[in-house]
């Protein structure tokens, strides 16, 4: 199943999120004001996987934490259309560091969401048993969290939020503090069971070629104030194998292409911190 | 496999050393009495006090003077604890109370609690009541302060990942809020313990007829020293006892707990 270019499914008829012009400001304790996004305005589709890519301090988790309804806006609109079925919520979020319950076992954890939406045990266990294996942890669901890796972790983050089953999955760099193989392997999970469910995903990184590898189209922002300064359409085949991905040199030039686009900024950044 | 055998025999050592050396201290501490480097009007022998524990025991004065302590301990400890999480609880959810609040105990609880008995036994008799309500009074703190602790330092992801997830108020409070802060609870259970049995003994010094401070105290004044060391030795094991019941419950009710 070969799809081409997102760019020509993200018609605005199938919109599932939709900014427009977008700004947040911090009140800062001493009266001032810190100005974190600037009439940010994007569309994500439909079961679209939609990255956003750039240097630390840009907003782009205070744009992520909005979209969740952690965070309210100070300027602009935000809509989000709903699926039909009221019943399911309307996104889930898989946080940045381990946020899981230390005092939950694995199944309980990755049951969290139904629980909290007042399903009975036997059910939510029945909806969760699937997804864990699905992540490979069935031998562990009564583990709790301490007595897991980091990858495994993370692995329980990204089921709960699948057994959720939420219109729209937000990201908020989930595997930035794995090391490289436990990451690689990660994303090709991801990417195999959005495969399967194809929900709509806004995913945050700073690691430009995780970006690329996963998304179908790359969202550029950078700092002072945040703001979006490019999409590039990533027009790689799915299913994709990630390892295979970045060995060709359409790959690469991607990369470099957005780098370029930082690159000044992340720079100049380094020599205000010096 | 040698690593672990190894481990083994030094778990096992580590217990024997302390079994072992409260035992070398009594047979060392009869030998010493018995040698005449202790006058045995002072610091009676470990099988005299032993023995003048039996007949205490037989005669049930030693049972009454520790029923008396025991229930004191237990209503001052309930009366206290319970309300201490529940306003600690309130605090560390709630800003503005905490805001209300935190000054009135800062203030208050560097208070000696024994110092205020007079002023318990105005207000509530020479009877029960003024202990119970002095072993409450010194509790309340510990298990409010460590409470409110345990709620204000629980990461704020938690709160946003049950947020996220459409926590109701009553799920968030006992699938989150509670588990979270259940170390620090325990942690103030634990000082709440040793405190009240300090608090209780000192109370039993000056304002009782009965209870194992007033065993302490009048042996000593009449000089019965053997029924001193008696109540001396029965409130701590009472001590160690409760704190080994009260690890075994913490255990069982925070089984998450990295060990």
């Amino acid at each position: 199943m070969k799809r081409d270019l997102v760019s020509e499914r993200a018609l605005p008829g199938s919109a599932k999120i939709v900014m427009r012009d977008l700004g947040k400001v911090f009140e800062r304790a001493g009266g001032s004001q810190n100005i974190a996004l600037v009439d940010v305005s994007l569309e994500v589709g439909d079961g679209e996987f939609v990255c956003i890519v750039g240097p630390s301090g840009c907003g782009k988790t205070t744009l992520l934490r909005i979209v969740a309804g952690l965070e309210a806006l100070t300027t602009g609109t935000l809509e989000m259309r709903r699926a039909d079925e009221e019943s399911r919520p309307a996104n889930a979020m898989v946080f940045q560091e381990s946020s899981l319950f230390p005092w939950l076992t694995v199944l309980d954890n990755a049951a969290f969401g139904l629980e909290m939406r007042g399903m009975s045990k036997a059910e939510r266990f029945a909806r969760t048993r699937p997804i864990l294996e699905m992540v490979g942890l069935t031998r562990f669901e009564g583990h709790y969290p301490h007595q897991l890796s980091g990858g495994m972790k993370q692995r329980v983050s990204l089921a709960r939020a699948f057994v959720n089953d939420p219109d729209i999955l937000l990201m908020d760099e989930p595997f930035a503090a794995l090391d490289a193989q436990t990451k690689l392997i990660l994303q090709e999970e991801l990417l195999r069971i959005w495969e399967t469910h194809r929900k709509t995903v806004l995913f945050i990184t700073h690691a430009i070629d995780e970006a690329i590898a996963l998304a179908d189209r790359v969202v550029v922002m950078c700092s002072s104030p945040g703001r979006i300064i490019e999409e590039i359409p990533v027009g790689f085949a799915r299913p994709r194998a990630i390892a295979e991905l970045k060995a060709q040199p359409a790959f690469g030039e991607m990369e470099l292409r957005i780098w370029r686009l930082l690159e000044s900024e992340v720079r100049g950044a380094r020599q205000r911190n010096a | 496999m040698p690593r672990k055998a190894k481990w083994r025999s030094t778990a096992s050592h580590e217990r024997m050393l302390a079994i072992g050396s409260p035992v070398l201290l009594l047979v060392v501490w009869e030998l010493l009495v018995r040698a005449k480097f202790l006058d045995a009007r002072f610091v009676p022998a470990p099988s005299t006090i032993f023995e003048t524990a039996w007949q205490m025991i037989l005669s049930g004065e030693l049972w009454e003077h520790v029923r008396a302590s025991l229930l004191r301990l237990a209503g001052g400890f309930v009366v206290g604890v319970v309300p201490g999480i529940a306003i600690g609880l309130v605090m560390g959810l709630n800003r503005y109370v905490r805001a209300a609040l935190d000054p009135l105990v800062a203030a208050t609880f560097p208070i000696p609690k024994i110092a205020i008995l007079p002023l318990l036994m105005l207000a509530f008799g020479i009877g029960e009541a003024s202990k119970i309500a002095v072993i409450a009074i010194a509790v309340v703190y510990l298990a409010l302060i460590n409470t409110m602790l345990g709620v204000v330092t629980l990461d704020r992801v938690y709160f946003e990942v049950a947020r996220n997830y459409g926590a109701p108020w009553r799920k968030l409070f006992t699938r989150v809020i509670i588990p979270g802060a259940l170390p620090h609870i325990f942690a103030g259970l634990r000082l709440s313990l040793g405190v009240s049995l300090i608090v209780i003994v000192s109370a039993e010094f000056v304002a009782a007829k009965s209870g194992i401070g007033y065993l302490i105290w009048t042996s000593w004044e009449s000089l019965v020293i053997e029924k001193m060391f008696v109540g001396i030795i029965v409130i701590t094991l009472l001590g160690v006892v409760f704190n080994a019941i009260l690890k075994e419950v913490e255990r069982l009710c925070i089984p998450w707990r990295n060990e």
